[in-house]
């Protein structure tokens, strides 16, 4: 797939502040690509510059291999991280209010049914939940219809249920061969929403690909739990580097066979034993040297 | 267009259900004319106003003693049928003309003019060559209420457009729309017209409501003040766009326009008239769109001046309006 945005080399420099320090992106057609760092690493004002909201000090964003321009403006769909709306409308005017702002627009029927606005149209968007206002604004960012749409930290402040709900939502826009550009604390979301990761750390992207090629590239390990209580002082005996977590001892292994035969030959109690998965949260850890905090 | 009237009616739906500012809107200039007429009704001038065409050194020779009566104030024209319209309104209690032969007019039907003529009496005026004028006294509401609503006007077009594109900007709902094709230049203009209908339609309903009960004087005609208080409201909202321009700050921007809104609260005329005021203040005070609409009104209100007498007037307010409104939409930022 041809990439639909491209960034090179995108410099943001702040007075004193060097916000994002010549950043490379290519992002396909048709995928779903996560943005993803602690906060202050410059995910946002990326973002914001991908999005021609801020002019970046140098470097270029090309859209369809062209600068961004009116029609960029026309074709790209962007979710604010923080967005107010024009006050004392429903939610049917606040749709109507945007599809009047473009030439090209999907029927507002269709938007309210694809993002489940149909029991809200007439409540005043001061009164919406945080899921609802969600879905109001993915509509509004949906109402150009358009290729590329940016979602800057959508689900940020909802409950579990209301994000997985949007989850759904970002799929089926997905489904319809869009791209989405997506910035997000949650490890999970980005793992189950993205089919590309970019890591952002200090303005800089220090890990990029597809979240099972980055997890495989930077563990080629396992870890093993086992509650404290049923190993006893035996691990430390076989020589295996058990770390306590909470409750429980983690052994890091690249040898998987050798050390549970060895645990088996040595009478440890494997009952209780679990292997667990890497996630892009140990990832995120490992290459920023930071823990999230959303 | 399309775009153009998205913004504008939304912004009308969002004015007009906001029930609590548009009571005040309406509320509060009801109040203030109705109050100061009752206040002000049995008048409130305590010295006389002498129009003087000649000059004071002249006076001076002619009239010594008169001139240092306490209590006079000297007004200088030096247009005779300008100040003859003083004297015919009750708006100056007599004229004095010492640039030939001594003389003076006062209005036969003015309580003032017949006191101040026997003081006048008393000094050297009693060897001036006496002249009549007519007409009737135009009372202090008619000469306040143009004031009154331009004033009024002047806080909805600035407060009301300048503090809502400041709060827009400030809770991003500037940055969104800057995400879409909408130009500044639309916005900007949409948020004009839909302050200006609103501001017009209110001050209709003001003036209509108080003339029930007060019945104001109005010898010109209603289109001319029609245009003269949309294009005195056009060009301070065009003010109020050029301050909210740039700034996300609401502190900064009410500092800014308390500090446009006071000058032009205190200089203009709205309050009190700016005869025989230093030269360099009355001077000052035509920088401001509210002087120019306020004595436009009151020309067109009390004296029937018709459009080319206020044409000075409409051309300067048109003017401002082009001026404020290029740079504001020029120096205009989304965030």
């Amino acid at each position: 797939m041809p990439p639909i945005i491209t960034a090179t080399h995108l410099v943001k420099q702040y007075p004193g502040v060097l916000a994002v320090a010549g950043i490379d992106l290519a992002i396909p057609q048709g995928i779903c690509f996560g943005l993803l760092g602690p906060n202050g690493a410059g995910k946002t004002t990326t973002i914001e510059m991908l999005e021609g909201i801020q002019q970046q000090t140098g470097g270029t964003v090309l859209y369809k291999g062209e600068p961004l321009g009116a029609r960029y403006r026309e074709e790209v769909g962007i979710q604010f991280q923080h967005t107010a709306l024009q006050e004392f409308l429903t939610v049917r005017e606040t749709l109507e209010l945007f599809e009047r702002l473009y030439h090209r627009t999907l029927p507002i029927a269709e938007l309210i049914e694809l993002c489940s606005l149909a029991d809200i149209l007439e409540r005043d968007t001061r009164k919406l939940s945080g899921g609802q206002r969600q879905r109001l604004l993915l509509a509004l960012a949906l109402i150009n219809d358009p290729e590329l749409i940016f979602l800057d930290e959508p689900t940020t402040g909802l409950d579990p249920q209301a994000r997985r709900n949007f989850w759904d939502l970002i799929k089926l826009v997905k489904s319809r061969n869009k791209t989405i550009v997506l910035t997000t604390h949650y490890m999970e979301e980005a793992y189950a929403l993205c089919d590309e990761i970019a890591i952002m750390d200090k303005g800089s992207i220090v890990a990029q690909g597809t979240p099972e090629h980055l997890l495989a590239e930077h563990f080629g390990d396992v870890v093993l739990q086992i509650p404290a209580a049923d190993s006893g002082s035996k691990l430390a005996e076989l020589g295996l580097n058990a770390m306590p977590a909470g409750e429980l001892l983690e052994i890091r292994t690249n040898r998987l066979h050798h050390t549970l035969q060895l645990m088996m030959d040595n009478g440890v109690n494997l009952d209780r034993l679990r292997i667990r998965a890497w996630t892009l949260e140990d990832l995120f850890i490992n290459v920023t040297g930071k823990k999230l905090n959303p | 267009m399309k775009k153009f009237l998205a913004v504008l009616h939304a912004r009308n739906m969002e004015f007009l259900r906001d029930r609590s500012a548009l009571a005040w809107n309406l509320a509060m200039p009801f109040m203030l004319v109705i109050g100061l007429a009752f206040t002000f009704s049995s008048g409130n001038k305590d010295l006389y106003k002498i129009g003087l065409i000649g000059g004071s050194e002249k006076l001076h020779i002619v009239a010594p003693t008169l001139q240092a009566t306490q209590h006079l104030q000297f007004i200088p024209y030096d247009d005779l049928n300008t100040a003859l319209g003083k004297v015919e309104h009750h708006q100056m209690d007599m004229l004095i003309d010492v640039s030939g032969a001594p003389k003076y007019w006062v209005n036969s039907s003015s309580p003032n003019g017949y006191l101040l003529e026997r003081i006048v009496w008393g000094a050297e005026g009693k060897n001036f060559e006496r002249q009549l004028v007519q007409g009737a006294e135009i009372r202090y509401v008619d000469w306040f209420l143009p004031g009154i609503l331009g004033m009024n006007m002047m806080f909805a077009c600035l407060f009301g457009v300048g503090f809502v594109i400041v709060r827009y900007r400030k809770n991003g709902f500037l940055k969104r729309l800057k995400a879409t094709p909408l130009g500044a230049f639309q916005f900007l203009f949409a948020q004009l017209i839909s302050r200006l209908l609103l501001i017009m339609v209110i001050t209709t309903i003001v003036y209509s409501g108080c003339n029930l009960f007060i019945e104001f004087n109005m010898q010109g005609s209603y289109w001319t003040l029609l245009l003269v208080t949309t294009l005195g409201a056009m060009s301070m909202i065009a003010i109020g766009l050029l301050i909210a321009s740039h700034t996300a700050s609401e502190e900064l921007a009410g500092g800014l326009l308390n500090l446009l809104t006071w000058p032009m609260m205190l200089l203009s005329g709205a309050w009190f008239s700016l005869e025989g005021a230093q030269i360099w203040v009355q001077k000052l005070s035509l920088i401001f769109p509210l002087t120019h609409m306020i004595s436009a009104a009151r020309a067109i209100m009390n004296e029937g001046a018709t459009l080319s007498q206020v044409m000075p007037h409409v051309l300067v307010l048109s003017l401002m309006s082009v001026i404020f409104i290029a740079v504001g939409a020029y120096v205009f930022k989304w965030e």
